[in-house]
């Protein structure tokens, strides 16, 4: 049996993979949002040195570090609406399940990383910050926090791109992101290399778009006012090089 | 001659120093870093302390600005306890949100500049306008740029910190502290961290700022900028203040074998 091109095409172009690829990228967006949100509270309380704040903090990401994302996802489905009433209704979906639970997992993996970023920006910018009389809020929200964000892009992308990836557990809570389409598509046309090739592809497209977006971000964050300077040059060169 | 009760008033809120410090202790992990250091200044007065490295200087100076607690004494702003609070007897520690409303009239310059480096010079003296004083944004770039004009560095105005000179960092520093209209500032050795060649634009900018008017307390090793610009002259070692005289007697006529020692290795 040979590869099959048609098939292949037809399906890299299909309705069914393209809503697949959707709720992949969006069960990942969310979930990195819901992360990012609880993570950078979890960073606080384990930077403060409060130990009220401090011991909750520590028990989130021992916790959900420790528990595959695997197992929450099924805790989320089938084990939460037996418990509390509240998640067997219609709102709770499979969808929803998924950017939370996996939202949760990442938190702290986000938290890590945001307290890494949190503590590699000098302590004597907050001192300064303090002494122009900003309150802690305003020297968190305008001085520390600008620059912890620019340390903490490049592994966020990367936790942004293994969650697209993570998103493909989902199928165990009945999910039908990228790889469970895939996988339907399979077993009904036993057409293996052609389904999970064009898979692939929207993996490949996904992640690239996210390259070049994380690109655009960080360079958001260089501050010097040679950037377009440089740009230009950079350009120049390559119109160059092309041309030669 | 017997003076009314008024005019000793008076005489008194207008010989008030402008910053005064009584008996100020603080210690690290049971180390005694101050031991009781009394300081004050008069408005218009530039106070250069120097001193050994880490006699505990620079300490006197966050403690000053607030940056730290002490563990004893007071701080008087224009008269007025500053960092504490004094309710039945007992001293407490101000609110971190209280202090930073205090700390507004106090300016601060570090050694090491501390310019924030994702602003450009521009809102990096645009930003204590802006979110502390609740300032305009068109109304504060007005006013941060005059204030780079008086370092000397409004043609500097949108450039980051990376791409400026120590020493064009450090006369930002000044300026992001100047915007503010303190009622003193405090330098915490200012051109340490510069290369020798540019030191000299930094103490310019100061030497013009001490003739302007401002209040100045200088911790500093340059003993050349001490004895030409500074109304006073202070030796800090071993966690006080060891003397305090005009310039021409610190350094010609000093009353303390410290005092003595220590000019005998600067010189």
């Amino acid at each position: 049996m040979l590869f099959d091109l048609e098939i292949f095409l037809q399906q890299l172009v299909s309705p069914e993979y393209m809503w697949g690829a959707f709720i992949s990228v969006a069960v990942a967006v969310l979930a990195l949002v819901l992360a990012t949100a609880i993570g950078f509270f979890v960073a606080l309380g384990r930077t403060s040195r409060k130990p009220l704040l401090q011991a909750p903090a520590n028990a989130y990401v021992w916790f959900f570090r420790a528990i595959p994302a695997l197992l929450v996802l099924l805790i989320m489905w089938n084990a939460l609406p037996q418990l509390i009433p509240f998640f067997s209704q219609d709102w709770f979906t499979p969808f929803i399940a998924a950017f939370i639970g996996l939202g949760l997992v990442e938190a702290a993996f986000m938290a890590e990383i945001i307290r890494s970023a949190l503590l590699s920006v000098d302590d004597g910018q907050a001192l300064a910050g303090r002494a122009l009389g900003m309150s802690p809020t305003k020297v968190m929200l305008k001085v520390t926090l600008p620059q912890a964000i620019r340390i903490a892009l490049p592994p966020t992308g990367n936790e942004f791109i293994g969650l697209v990836k993570y998103s493909s557990l989902a199928s165990v809570i009945s999910l039908r992101e990228l790889l469970t389409t895939a996988q339907v598509g399979v077993n009904i046309t036993f057409r293996y290399a052609e389904y999970y090739a064009a898979a692939i592809i929207y993996y490949l497209i996904i992640v690239s778009i996210l390259t070049v977006l994380q690109g655009m971000v960080e360079k958001k964050f260089t501050w010097t006012s040679k950037v377009k300077v440089k740009k230009t040059r950079a350009l120049a060169s390559a119109t160059k090089a092309g041309l030669s | 001659m017997i003076l009314l009760p008024e005019s000793s008033d008076i005489e008194r809120t207008v010989d008030q120093p402008v910053l005064n410090v009584k008996n100020l202790h603080k210690a690290y992990h049971g180390q005694e870093v101050l031991k009781g250091v009394e300081f004050e200044i008069r408005k218009g007065q530039v106070k250069a302390v120097l001193g050994p490295s880490g006699s505990g200087k620079s300490t006197m100076l966050r403690l000053m600005a607030l940056l730290e607690p002490a563990d004893q004494g007071e701080i008087l702003l224009n008269g007025n306890i500053i960092g504490t609070s004094v309710r039945n007897g007992k001293t407490s520690h101000l609110p971190e949100r209280v202090l930073a409303k205090q700390r507004q009239d106090i300016g601060m310059v570090f050694q090491k500049f501390n310019l924030f480096p994702h602003l450009t010079a521009c809102r990096n003296v645009m930003l204590g306008l802006t979110s502390v004083k609740g300032v305009s944004h068109t109304a504060a770039r007005e006013h941060a740029m005059e204030m780079l004009e008086r370092v000397g560095l409004a043609n500097r105005a949108d450039h980051y910190p990376s791409e400026l000179s120590g020493g064009q960092q450090q006369r930002v520093a000044i300026a992001r502290a100047l915007v503010l209209n303190p009622a003193v500032m405090l330098f915490d050795e200012p051109t340490s961290a510069l290369d020798p060649e540019l030191v000299g634009e930094v103490l310019d900018v100061m030497e013009k700022l001490a003739a302007e008017g401002m209040t100045m307390i200088v911790v500093t090793h340059e003993v050349r900028f001490a004895s030409r610009v500074a109304s006073e002259v202070s030796l800090f070692d071993g966690g006080v203040i060891v003397e305090q005289s005009p310039p021409d007697d610190f350094f010609n006529r000093p009353q303390h074998e410290r005092t003595r020692k220590f000019l005998s290795h600067v010189h």
